[in-house]
């Protein structure tokens, strides 16, 4: 039975498509076949972190539109044969999407695949509504700060009313993905902490990213944290976020101060 | 020694105020008019009755005996002429319904009387079970509003009696918004944005730091709001 996950979160510059890319490739590394979508029509990233914008012929709004059949634009990962991407266009914008043109899409995908992995744009408009709305379930990616906060609680009041799901009167599951978590001014108390954004967002806790130049790093040489140094802090908390998606209990790690002792402090709270 | 009470002086007010009124615009031959006004009626009787209606007779040339014929035939079905349009006032019998100038379109509800009553009274409050997120409103002017959550910044409750949050309260609230004064508001830890009851508000920067994160109470101290501790 596919799932249909979308990564979104209200506020640009959080971490969404690293997110997508990092649990996606984690996901297809345990054997499960994905495919992530990029829904950001217009202003597209995940082919370049995913390192496939060389080989992008077409893309979700041709196939929505039926210019192009859904086999000719899903492109497989070079690395994981499990994983595939559905580009966006770069030189449409949103209104190119249609809704029922992503509803059938979705319906598709989920006969071919474990998992699709909805990557929604920034915002509340056309296009984050849109990549929510078929969504059985929910990564909402917050930073420990006030304004991205805020908005992911937005976010979720969205995710609530107007998805499918929601609409059938059924509980979409939701879960709070806290990336660029920066040990240092964590400590020096200049963050929200993490019980501050689960106490005003009260969502279960996915996963906590630290901040590392390791995203950066990856992303520019076009690959998933998860696949580009599986042993970086990020990738491994991300890999630890996609196995709680899986279904399995692994003991939240809350990334601290000290280098090279990441095996540290248990919170004791378990993810969703 | 007996002191003398001046009576006080009952000063008139005028005020001007608009309404919406049903507009009938009869046709010739008016008998055919009136067949298609006896048509509506036995469709939904009452649907005229105890509403507003103008004549606009610029279709018609009626003189003024014609015009009280009429107005009489329409009283007759229940339908009471409020005033008339289309005419010139003068040489119109003063017993006639008034002329009015002016008057400007607007959309009516169309919709026909409702036909079943809901015999239940009207809920006198509003039970949310999730959490009130940012950018949601919610408005229940027909009483209180119970929260089982959080309310969170950047969301509004709107009441017409009483809110009680059962979490923490980072939006804003506005109890008693139809005049109820004695609303209040209660949260189990106040952050608010804003708290109004019966449109004294107070913003977050009057609220007291050390009131902030603790359980309290919002009420109106004639038209100051108070907000004290619950603990």
């Amino acid at each position: 039975m596919a799932k249909v996950l979308v990564v979104t979160s209200g506020k640009g510059g959080v971490g969404k498509t690293t997110s997508t890319a990092a649990i996606g490739a984690a996901l297809a590394r345990d054997g499960e076949k994905v495919v992530v979508v990029d829904f950001d029509v217009g202003l597209r990233n995940l082919d370049l972190i995913m390192g496939a914008e060389r080989r992008v012929v077409f893309d979700l709004v041709n196939v929505a539109q039926g210019v192009a059949k859904l086999s000719q634009a899903l492109i497989r990962d070079k690395r994981l044969e499990s994983l595939w991407l559905l580009p966006a266009s770069q030189t449409r914008d949103k209104d190119a999407l249609t809704d029922d043109g992503v509803r059938d899409i979705i319906a598709d995908l989920r006969t071919k695949f474990d998992w699709v992995i909805c990557d929604s744009p920034a915002g509340i408009e056309r296009g984050a509504t849109l990549a929510m709305r078929y969504a059985d379930e929910a990564i909402v990616v917050t930073n420990p700060e006030v304004s991205s906060v805020r908005d992911a609680d937005r976010i979720i009041g969205m995710l609530d009313s107007k998805t499918v799901k929601a609409e059938a009167g059924e509980q979409m599951k939701k879960h709070v993905l806290i990336t660029r978590y920066d040990t240092g001014r964590a400590a020096r108390g200049e963050m929200l902490s993490i019980d501050d954004i689960l106490e005003i967002l009260a969502i279960p806790l996915l996963g906590i990213i630290p901040e590392s130049q390791d995203v950066l790093k990856a992303s520019n040489v076009g690959s998933p944290v998860t696949l580009n140094d599986a042993a970086s802090l990020p990738a491994r908390a991300y890999t630890d976020a996609a196995r709680r998606l899986n279904g399995e209990t692994i003991a939240m790690m809350v990334p601290t101060e000290q280098r090279r002792r990441f095996m540290d402090r248990l919170l004791g709270r378990r993810a969703a | 020694m007996d002191s003398k009470v001046e009576p006080q002086r009952q000063v008139m007010r005028l005020r001007g105020r608009s309404y919406i009124a049903f507009v009938f615009s009869p046709f010739m031959p008016i008998v055919n008019w009136l067949e298609e006004i006896d048509a509506t009626l036995a469709r939904s009787p009452g649907f005229f009755v105890g509403r507003p209606i103008v004549l606009d007779l610029s279709a018609v040339d009626l003189s003024s005996h014609g015009i009280a014929h009429l107005v009489s035939n329409l009283e007759s079905r229940g339908i009471r002429v409020l005033g008339l349009e289309g005419v010139e006032a003068t040489g119109l019998d003063a017993g006639l319904p008034p002329v009015l100038i002016g008057g400007r379109g607007c959309a009516i509800e169309q919709a026909e009387p409702k036909q079943v009553e809901d015999p239940r009274p009207p809920t006198p409050s509003l039970l949310l079970q999730t959490p009130v997120r940012s950018g949601q409103r919610i408005v229940f002017a027909e009483g209180d509003i119970t929260v089982l959550g959080s309310v969170g910044s950047g969301a509004e409750i709107v009441a017409g009696g009483s809110i009680h949050v059962y979490g923490t309260l980072r939006g804003r609230a506005m109890a008693g918004i139809n005049g109820n004064a004695a609303a209040r508001i209660y949260c189990q830890k106040i952050e608010a944005e804003l708290v109004a009851i019966d449109g004294y508000y107070q913003t977050a920067e009057d609220i007291g730091e050390t009131l902030r994160r603790r359980p309290a109470q919002a009420w109106l101290d004639g038209e100051v709001i108070r907000i004290t501790p619950l603990n």
